[in-house]
């Protein structure tokens, strides 16, 4: 497995102000899945996401990576394996750096060699030319700077992306231009994608089996399959799946 | 004809065109747009940057400076916005025609209690004293299904949830009872099945009461789910006009391009056809 996680629990607050985000989650991920997370907001889904890559405290059982049981803080090596890619790829990036200097800054940290070509390689793998590479994020659309947010995750050369609703800031024919771009990214470069998203739709393209949230708990894991079939276990997976189907006069 | 229009349309919107005039030159946000609305539905669909909110601004004259609003003929209800002194324009703005914006986190005063607001835009329009205000505000908060008005009438917008910070908003448009509600991405920030909800709130309000409606957004699927008619826009320019309930036989390229690139819940297509534009549709 790739990624275990075992009865995760995470709590925000102490007193009057804790909130239990997530309760007793367990997943588990094998190496080249795809698999998402869905619910709606508060539903703990994001939470899940942070915890695994230590921006969100963990307050109760246990999270391993290929294997390993992950430290708190967690290890450099750690950020070789694993990547993130965030929501809104006009907050995700600094507005003051360049391309290069946003491609750079991980491969510096790690003292990583060659960084011109890998540089141009990552830019290539998500398809923008060597043209974008001195350009400021306002210089580029939603869905380029989303591109630009995906080759940083990918310069490291992860084998887990971790993508917190990487397209719902995106217009929708930029969607399914990311969305085309990870199904092949995750084919070629043999990836481990863990995806979080509130749209079904999106979670049943690009995951096979998945795990449907609400309140910080699981509701049920399913299959995309199950998805498309109807072969839903719970009323509320059901009820996600008539809401994502449009308005109705009753 | 539709039937709606027979008594003359709510509003006639003719050759609308806004356009920024800024210092890297002119952005030509909304050209010749033109339509017809009566009391009925209307969806606005485009993608960011279409024109679509600028075109629900010039309505209301709300388009920010340095934007200019050009049209031959801007009318609501025989009143010709384009001319219309400033004080006609204020006591039809959030009296007969009002606007519901996306987030009602920014929408909302944050320093106002929910209620106070709604009492604030009923008395801007209104001769009504204070309880009089008050009692109104309660029942159209009762009216978009807040279960315990009473409470939710003294909270801060910081301390309602989204879906419910929507409908004090709507709640806050509609107590003027107007003809005209336009309704800019009212649901974009909210979760799914809260989404569902508030429209349907807002449907049965518009039928009950007979007002026209615009529902702008981006969704061209639930739009066309909610509305009796969509427009839609792409580059500031009308692409197509379509009966909602006649999407599936969409022509332009680019309405097709837009409902094909959506994954679908029920079919697998991989890779998503990605949209190509053609510049001949700005022409």
């Amino acid at each position: 497995m790739m990624i275990d996680i075992d009865d995760l629990s995470v709590v925000f607050g102490i007193g009057r102000l804790r909130v239990t985000a997530v309760k007793n989650v367990s997943l588990h991920v094998r190496e080249g899945q795809s698999f998402g997370l869905v619910g709606e907001s508060g539903s703990g889904k994001s939470t899940v996401l942070r915890a695994i890559c230590g921006l969100a405290p963990t307050s109760g059982g246990r999270i391993s990576v290929d294997g390993k049981a992950l430290t708190s803080p967690r290890r450099r090596e750690f950020y070789k394996t694993v990547q993130m890619v965030f929501q809104d790829p006009y907050a995700s990036l600094h507005p003051r750096h360049t391309v290069d200097y946003i491609l750079n800054e991980p491969l510096a940290i790690n003292g990583e060699r060659d960084r011109e070509n890998r540089i141009l390689g990552a830019l290539k793998d998500v398809g923008l030319g060597p043209a974008y590479r001195f350009r400021y994020p306002h210089q580029l659309s939603g869905g380029q700077r989303q591109r630009v947010a995906i080759a940083r995750a990918l310069i490291l050369r992860p084998k887990v992306l971790l993508l917190d609703e990487p397209t719902s800031a995106l217009d929708a024919s930029v969607q399914a231009e990311i969305l085309n771009l990870l199904d092949r990214l995750r084919a070629e470069l043999r990836l481990t994608y863990v995806l979080v998203s509130h749209d079904l739709a999106v979670i049943a393209h690009l995951c096979d089996d998945l795990l449907v949230m609400q309140n910080g708990e699981v509701v049920e894991q399913t299959t995309a399959e199950a998805l498309r079939s109807g072969g839903v276990a719970t009323a509320y997976t059901r009820a996600l799946i008539g809401a994502a189907e449009g308005f109705s006069r009753r | 004809m539709n039937p709606a229009m027979a008594s003359g349309p709510l509003l006639e919107v003719d050759d609308l065109n806004v356009r920024f005039h800024l210092r890297t030159g002119t952005v030509h946000a909304v050209r010749g747009l033109s339509f017809k609305l009566g009391r009925e539905r209307l969806g606005i669909v485009g993608e960011s940057g279409s024109g679509k909110s600028q075109t629900g601004r010039a309505i209301l004259g709300l388009t920010p400076p340095p934007g200019e609003v050009t049209a031959t003929t801007l009318r609501f209800d025989g009143v010709n916005l384009l001319t219309a002194p400033r004080k006609t324009l204020r006591s039809l703005r959030g009296g007969r025609m009002t606007m519901v914006m996306q987030d009602p986190k920014f929408s909302l005063n944050p320093v106002m209690t929910v209620g106070d607001q709604i009492v604030e835009a009923y008395q801007a329009h209104r001769k009504a004293g204070h309880a009089e205000a008050k009692d109104r505000a309660l029942a159209m908060l009762e009216a978009v299904k807040i279960r315990d008005p009473g409470r939710v009438f003294s909270l801060f917008p910081h301390e309602v949830s989204g879906g419910m910070g929507q409908r004090a908003m709507i709640a806050m448009m509609l107590v003027t009872e107007p003809d005209l509600l336009i309704a800019d991405e009212p649901t974009s920030a909210l979760d799914v099945t809260v989404q569902l909800e508030v429209l349907r709130i807002l449907d049965e309000l518009v039928s009950e009461r007979g007002m026209g409606l615009i529902l702008i957004s981006h969704d061209l699927k639930l739009v066309s789910s909610f509305c009796d008619r969509v427009l839609v826009m792409y580059g500031g320019k009308v692409m197509e006009e379509l009966p909602a309930r006649e999407l599936q036989k969409a022509r332009h390229p680019y309405t097709l391009g837009l409902l094909s690139c959506l994954p679908k819940l029920h079919s697998g297509t991989r890779p998503l056809p990605v949209l190509t534009r053609d510049p001949a549709w700005l022409r």
